[in-house]
């Protein structure tokens, strides 16, 4: 069978801005490091854009509605991240990229390849569906032990939230049991994508200096960050 | 002054048994939606598409009545009737900010939405399912703006392939007096403003329904539907929908 999919990255494409994209389970600390490399980033004078998985307006309004009425199957799940997605793709990621911007996003369409497929989505129609993305110049991915993962994730917040722990697929009624075979399911399709998409592993068990540290080195390493200096 | 009217002498009315459909087999156009069981799926679904003006509501209220009058419960479905994001549709058709992307996959959010929330449970409860225009709209309109095909097929592999669809062609120029019959104005996105074919808003009506009608003879060729001459009066395109729809009845499902 045809397979739709994109295997070009923005550089590949011809683009001079970069895109780079952080990954990880909820609670793997991929908004503290992200937000903490946008800070350096910007220290040193770069043009930077950040933005955030579902953070569209227009579509927020429908995201939020639905997830509260939990009236969202798999596929419509996946349509409106799909749609929300598309809209900050062509409305900001685009333009910006073909002025010369580095674009730090916290999440990028491999988020919606593991979750949709994990919700029964098929996978060849997920990616068809976002084949319009071009992939990250780098991705990283914050790597770490589920049982870390729930104790922190628990540390923070009184209640496992209602889609992060899959309760929409009845996996058990225990909250906590659902989380863990849920979160698995989720890791088991990253790892798989980091080899296939030749993701940076982050060691996110790791103090948050040093993981910034690698991430700070890969990216001067990997990128020309002097050619996103500002005029 | 007027003779009061005799009852008219009539046979008593016999209740002769209504067929039921026989369920058969059924399959999406690529990959479906998860956890759906279509052999369980016994009622049948009829796509009516054609322009805005091509008489689609009239001839499915009048399939309605005829297929609820010989026994049958129906249900009807449309474009942007989920509650999912028919707001946040209308939002953006409204301030035109969205890219084709983004707007194609809105609809086909919408579409989804309706496909699993009432198609399916109703045609798995033995319904008749009339819906107002399909995937194949929704396809047209994006391919005339340039999306690319194989990205469009991949999306709506999802719907389900209905028991039959049928395309009322009617010619642009029809189009226009009829619309302008109803409400003296052209809309702003059937006359395809926003593709920038013609400052004139009739002359880009005409060009977009022209293209549109281009798309839809091309899909047919892969989606294989039944083009009805809608240039004719309403009667006789129900009398030709009706029978067609009879040997819908009378076969077993999947039958295009």
């Amino acid at each position: 069978m045809f397979v739709l999919r994109m295997n070009k990255t923005f550089a590949e494409l011809g683009f001079p801005g970069r895109l780079v994209a952080i990954e990880g389970l909820d609670g793997s600390g991929k908004s503290t490091q992200i937000h903490l490399l946008q800070r350096w980033l910007e220290q040193q004078g770069l043009r930077v854009f950040f933005s955030e998985w579902s953070s569209s307006e227009l579509v927020h309004s429908a995201t939020t509605k639905a997830k509260k009425q939990t009236l969202l199957t798999p596929t419509t799940f996946s349509l409106i991240h799909a749609t929300d997605f598309a809209d900050r793709y062509e409305r900001q990621f685009l333009p910006l990229l073909r002025a010369g911007y580095l674009v730090l996003c916290d999440r990028y369409v491999f988020t919606a390849f593991a979750r949709d497929t994990v919700r029964g989505c098929s996978q060849p129609w997920v990616r068809g569906l976002y084949s319009f993305a071009a992939l990250p110049d780098a991705t990283f991915f914050l790597k770490m032990h589920l049982d870390v993962l729930l104790q922190r994730v628990k540390s923070v917040r009184k209640e496992l939230k209602y889609f992060e722990a899959g309760l929409d697929l009845k996996l058990s009624i225990d909250p906590e049991e659902s989380y863990r075979i849920f979160q698995g399911r989720l890791l088991e399709q990253y790892l798989g994508m980091s080899s296939e998409f030749g993701f940076y592993n982050i060691d996110a068990s790791k103090p948050v200096e040093s993981q910034q540290t690698v991430i700070r080195e890969v990216l001067a390493a990997r990128l020309d960050l002097n050619a996103f200096l500002k005029d | 002054m007027p003779k009061p009217k005799q009852p008219r002498r009539r046979a008593p009315l016999v209740a002769e048994p209504i067929p039921v459909p026989s369920p058969g087999q059924r399959r999406f156009y690529g990959q479906g939606v998860p956890n759906i069981d279509v052999s369980l799926l016994s009622g049948r679904l009829i796509v009516v598409e054609g322009a805005d003006g091509s008489g689609r509501s009239t001839q499915i209220a009048r399939l309605v009545r005829w297929l609820e009058a010989r026994g049958h419960a129906t249900t009807q479905v449309g474009l942007k009737r989920s509650m999912l994001v028919a707001e946040e549709l209308d939002a953006a058709k409204g301030g035109n900010i969205l890219s084709h992307t983004t707007m194609s996959l809105f609809y086909a959010t919408d579409f989804a939405d309706q496909l699993e929330n009432t198609i399916l449970p109703a045609l798995r409860a033995g319904f008749m399912v009339l819906a107002d225009r399909y995937i194949y709209t929704l396809m047209a309109r994006d391919l005339v703006r340039g999306m690319d095909e194989a990205w469009l097929r991949n999306l709506y592999g999802i719907a389900l392939v209905p028991d039959a669809v049928f395309y009322l062609r009617v010619s642009p120029e029809q189009l226009v007096q009829r619309t302008f019959a109803k409400k003296h104005v052209l809309d702003y996105w059937e006359s395809g403003m926003d593709l920038g074919l013609s400052r004139d808003m009739f002359d880009s009506f005409l060009k977009y329904q022209g293209m549109i009608a281009e798309t839809f003879q091309r899909l047919q060729g892969i989606y294989d539907f039944e083009i009805i001459d809608g240039d004719r009066p309403a009667e006789e395109v129900s009398g030709e929908l009706q029978q067609k729809i009879e040997a819908v009845l009378r076969g077993s499902v999947g039958g295009t």
